[in-house]
């Protein structure tokens, strides 16, 4: 019955959808207010089947009902409950439902805020939400319906080990919530060109809504690498993988749409620059779920493919990003901006910044799709991995790195080298003694290149601070202090954020320490100044597995560091063994063990045992977690709250609207 | 979703055992993933081998796997080229005949680290063009567009005193 | 609208490439063999340890090199089409019995039949890696000069020795050494 339940309230879905999708656009162009109106009300109803789909199918894996096959085959009578809630979307079917759901939320959202927004602009935005929901909808009702039945309704499988974990609870709902996001930068961005204007107050509703999408999928990824880093028991944090990319990508668009957001807002330019990102941002984030969903590429992470499903996200893609992009080509010309300056300008240099971040993103899409792109030309079979990755981000990334530590600094409009230079280069030379310094406490000597990066880093971290230092007056250092504005602290902790991450990812990749060892308990071994001691090996019984669990103590200096469990365990249902690391964090090192094979051909308890000292590995998402809260907090700025409009903006067309004020 | 396309040995530790009995090491890289069969650990001649090991290990991609390296895989078939490419650098192989090696038997896709020939130009050097040109666009770009704003500040200009000399002449 | 255009036109690129991929699979590896001679090997055979098997029996005829365990699943798959091509008496089919152990790999042939004239024992999966091998089954075409013409990965259908293999057999029987 639940399940029939859930897949009526799809379908219904879908028809409220439909609704959504095509009379308010229709009503705009007729000038039909009804119709016009009706896209509020179905948005919220639309959100209220999909959340009662959704429910209908957690229930399902809550109640173990697998007579619904998605259930059989990702769920399982010993999976304990929390696992079997998160199981929901731990598949293909579910992890649509989860995505279509978001979706709904994120257009809720937007009925909820946008009052103080005109009734045709905010029709063309839920409209544009829709059809993308429509599209989602039917692709779940056509060819992946979560509530299929199927008889005998025996158990078919179970969630895979690796995935009954906090991660899977935690990461993809923040990493969606992200990837949808972009999608209202992209309607707000539709319904601009549809109206063939951009004025003040459509940037200034813009950039909150881009900010928190922004911060989810910031979280998002960087709660990815963390999941991979303790839960795939090497320690790896990143591994360019096509899934890993498709996320990345979109991420690099929405932060240079961040950005030019900030220049429209500020200087009323880039508007056609913004437009085309904000399209663009979301395109990368429905290309990412082609990629994961369509075979069309080998990852670790890609879901159970099926060409059928190919085909219909790709026609699906086609049309929304192509229809964009048409709507782009066609109305992009009377966006236009105005507003001069030079060569040595804020405006120049944050053109520069987004040059770059496309530039980025283009290259990581070349060497994902350049498989692909030779084995269709007859070329052969190549594989593009971390290698050709590294070698092409890393030095892209360096004149980013380098902008990132005086940018925020440069005057709007028109600014001049030579001051330029003479305001930085204390902060430069601060830079590199930092940097310096920083190496030989942390580390100890190293190679040129660490060493540079590092630099960079304190470069872009003293910039930061300089800047703040620029905005304070000495003498009402308080006040100065409150009457700065969260968008101006938000954008110094991200930018901070920046220059941590870069010390995590150098000095993590240059210094970690790894052995493959042969310990029984009884056994220790040296890592630098650390002792392993393989104390005693257990066998523990969980819910639904059974392990092999060491107890190892880590020394160091006399003083008992920690003590760790790694284990080996086996899950019941699929027989599959897998790895939980005994992990002791720092905020300057982590210590990982982990366990391998055992060795007991000797009749010994011996296990191949992985041990690890990673140094500055927090560091890694540090960083995106302080450009996270520095995101919550400019999107909280009070300026978006404000009812009146911003004094001094002047819309590119003028128009008669009866249903904002303007000063 | 670990899912491997063709089937693998189970039986795998018997054997390595036998192997084992037989003497040769056999090269173990301790990690998460479903196992075939037990390894040992390894035996180097000095840190620099150690290291050019591990980091051909990142190079070679594990066939079976979707999409993982040597270094993180513990397929059969990874196991088995770990312990080649291992013997290959105890017998005093150099980097680059380890790496012909592979790719003589496997092709070209066993290699993260795409060669660079006359079809890979593109892929190696795309991205750099496409910065050089982008930085080069932004800057003509800027330069015809504050030529455009000069222009059109001129006419305005222009405008405005024609209108004040016709104003002039009225009074 | 000329540069605006810009955009589309690439992401109509885009799509066609995309289209393209979708029907091609992305783990299938090509051998770089073909065309190449067999890489030398000799291996003990499987019913008869004493005696050998390696590339010198390969040469002088076309035959079928089929790589086959126990533990696979899939060559139970193909065995049967197996079976059929060695009674037509076609072709001889060889096999190398690869990661298994002589225990197994014996019971599975008297269960299911044995269509290869002779069975190299590959127990390391050593001449599997000089042949390219990353998993089975894999079936090579092997002309008489010892030269790998064709090489399948997977099981065989009937639709594959019909349009891939006969074509192939066909072509090189023809061809006087």
């Amino acid at each position: 019955m639940i399940p029939e339940l859930g897949h009526f309230a799809l379908i219904l879905a879908l028809c409220l959808a439909i609704v959504q999708g095509t009379l308010p656009l229709a009503g705009t162009a007729l000038r039909n207010t009804s119709w016009m109106q009706i896209a509020v009300p179905a948005a919220r109803w639309q959100f209220g089947c999909l959340a009662l789909a959704f429910a209908c199918l957690t229930y399902a894996f809550i109640d173990k009902d697998f007579s619904v096959l998605y259930v059989a085959q990702n769920s399982n009578s010993l999976l304990p409950v929390y696992y079997r809630i998160s199981a929901v979307w731990g598949a293909h079917e579910g992890s649509l439902l989860l995505w279509v759901l978001i979706l709904g939320g994120w257009t809720f959202a937007i009925t909820h805020f946008s009052r103080s927004l005109p009734l045709a602009f905010t029709s063309r935005v839920l409209a544009v939400l829709g059809l993308v929901s429509v599209g989602f909808l039917l692709f779940m009702l056509l060819t992946s319906n979560p509530f299929e039945r199927h008889f005998p309704a025996v158990e078919r499988g179970d969630l895979n080990p690796l995935l009954q974990d906090f991660g899977l609870i935690v990461h993809p709902p923040m990493l969606y919530m992200g990837y949808v996001g972009l999608a209202v930068p992209f309607a707000f961005a539709i319904a601009a060109l549809l109206e063939g204007r951009i004025d003040a107050a459509w940037t200034r509703w813009t950039r909150p809504w881009t900010i928190v999408a922004w911060v989810f999928l910031t979280l998002g990824i960087a709660l990815g690498s963390w999941w991979a880093y303790y839960e795939l028991g090497w320690g790896g944090w990143w591994f360019w993988d096509p899934v890993e990319n498709a996320s990345f990508m979109p991420w690099l668009l929405g932060t240079a749409l961040l950005h030019s957001l900030a220049v429209t807002e500020q200087r009323s330019t880039f508007k056609a620059w913004t437009i085309l990102l904000a399209i663009f941002g979301f395109s990368l984030s429905l290309l990412g779920t082609f990629l994961v969903r369509s075979g069309v590429l080998v990852s670790v992470h890609a879901f159970a493919t099926d060409p059928t499903r190919g085909v219909f996200i790709l026609g699906f893609l086609s049309i929304v990003i192509g229809g964009a992009l048409l709507l782009y080509a066609w109305r992009a010309g009377g966006v236009s901006s105005t507003g001069r300056f030079e060569l040595v300008s804020r405006e120049m240099l944050l053109l520069l910044n987004n040059v770059l971040l496309v530039v980025v993103c283009a290259a990581i899409l070349l060497g994902t799709l350049y498989p692909l792109l030779m084995d269709a030309l007859g070329a052969g079979k190549i594989s593009v991995g971390p290698p050709y990755f590294n070698r092409v981000f890393i030095p892209l990334m360096v004149p980013l790195a380098l902008i990132l530590g005086f940018g925020p600094l440069v005057h709007w409009k028109k600014d001049s080298l030579p001051s330029l230079v003479r305001r930085m280069h204390k902060t430069a030379l601060i830079g590199i003694v930092l940097g310096v310094a920083f190496v030989l406490l942390a580390v100890g000597p190293a190679s040129l290149g660490v060493t540079l990066a590092v630099i960079l880093a304190c470069w872009v971290m003293a910039g930061t601070l300089q800047t703040l230092k620029s905005r304070l007056s000495p003498q009402d250092l308080g006040g100065s202090l409150r009457r700065l504005s969260r968008g101006f602290v938000g954008m110094l902790l991200a930018h901070f954020g920046v220059g941590i991450f870069i010390i995590g990812v150098t000095l993590v990749s240059a210094f970690e320490k790894t052995e493959d060892v042969r310990m029984a308990p009884g056994d220790h071994y040296m890592l630098g100044d650390y002792r392993f001691e393989f104390r005693e090996l257990n066998t523990v019984n969980g819910p639904n597995y059974e392990a092999k669990q060491a107890t190892f103590e880590i020394v160091r200096n006399e003083r008992r560091i920690a003590t760790l469990y790694p284990e080996k365990r086996f899950y019941r249902s699929s027989n599959q063994p897998m790895t939980e690391a005994g992990i002791n964090p720092g905020l300057f090192r982590d210590l990982y063990v982990s366990l391998g094979e055992p060795l007991d051909t000797d009749g010994s308890d011996a296990w191949a045992v992985h041990l690890t000292y990673k140094p500055f590995v927090r560091w890694i998402w540090l960083g995106p977690l302080l450009m996270g809260l520095g995101g919550l907090l400019a999107a909280s700025d009070r300026r978006y709250f404000r009812r009146q409009p911003v004094p001094g903006t002047r819309p590119v067309t003028v128009r008669a609207k009866p249903a904002e004020g303007r000063s | 979703m670990m899912k491997l396309p063709i089937a693998l040995p189970p039986c795998s530790g018997f054997i390595l055992m036998l192997l084992l009995a037989l003497n040769l090491a056999q090269p173990v890289y301790a990690d998460a993933q479903p196992r075939s069969g037990s390894e040992t650990l390894l035996e180097f001649e000095d840190a620099q081998t150690k290291d050019r090991y591990y980091s051909l290990l990142e190079q070679l991609r594990c066939l079976v796997c979707q999409n993982q390296s040597l270094a993180d895989s513990d397929a059969g078939l990874a196991q088995d080229l770990r312990r080649k490419v291992h013997e290959m650098l105890q017998e005093g192989a150099g980097d680059r005949e380890i790496i012909d090696f592979m790719v003589a038997r496997y092709g070209d896709f066993v290699l993260y680290n795409p060669p660079l020939k006359t079809s890979t130009v593109l892929l190696w050097f795309g991205p750099f063009i496409l910065a050089g040109l982008g930085i080069l666009g932004l800057v003509i770009y800027l330069l015809r567009r504050n030529e455009q704003k000069a222009e059109s500040l001129l006419s305005e200009e222009r405008r405005r005193r024609a209108a004040e000399l016709l104003n002039k002449s009225k009074t | 609208m000329s540069k605006t255009i810009i955009p589309l036109v690439i992401f109509i690129g885009l799509v066609i490439l995309l289209a393209v991929g979708l029907s091609r699979d992305p783990r299938v590896v090509p051998s770089p063999l073909i065309g190449k001679s067999v890489p030398a090997f000799e291996l003990p055979q499987l019913h008869d340890p004493q005696k050998t098997f390696g590339t010198d029996d390969l040469k002088g005829q076309v035959s079928l090199l089929n790589v086959w365990g126990s533990w696979c699943v899939s060559c139970r798959v193909e065995h049967p089409l197996l079976l059929q091509v060695a009674q037509q008496n076609l072709i001889p089919i060889y096999g190398l019995n690869y990661k298994d152990t002589r225990e197994d790999a014996i019971n599975w042939l008297d269960q299911l039949g044995d269509p290869y004239s002779a069975v190299a024992f590959d127990a390391a999966g050593e001449v599997g890696i000089d042949l390219g091998v990353y998993g089975a089954p894999e079936t090579y075409i092997i002309d008489r000069n010892g030269m790998i013409a064709y090489k399948h990965i997977g099981p065989i259908s009937g639709r594959d020795w019909r349009e891939k293999f006969l074509p192939v057999i066909q072509q090189l029987k023809n061809v006087k050494s």
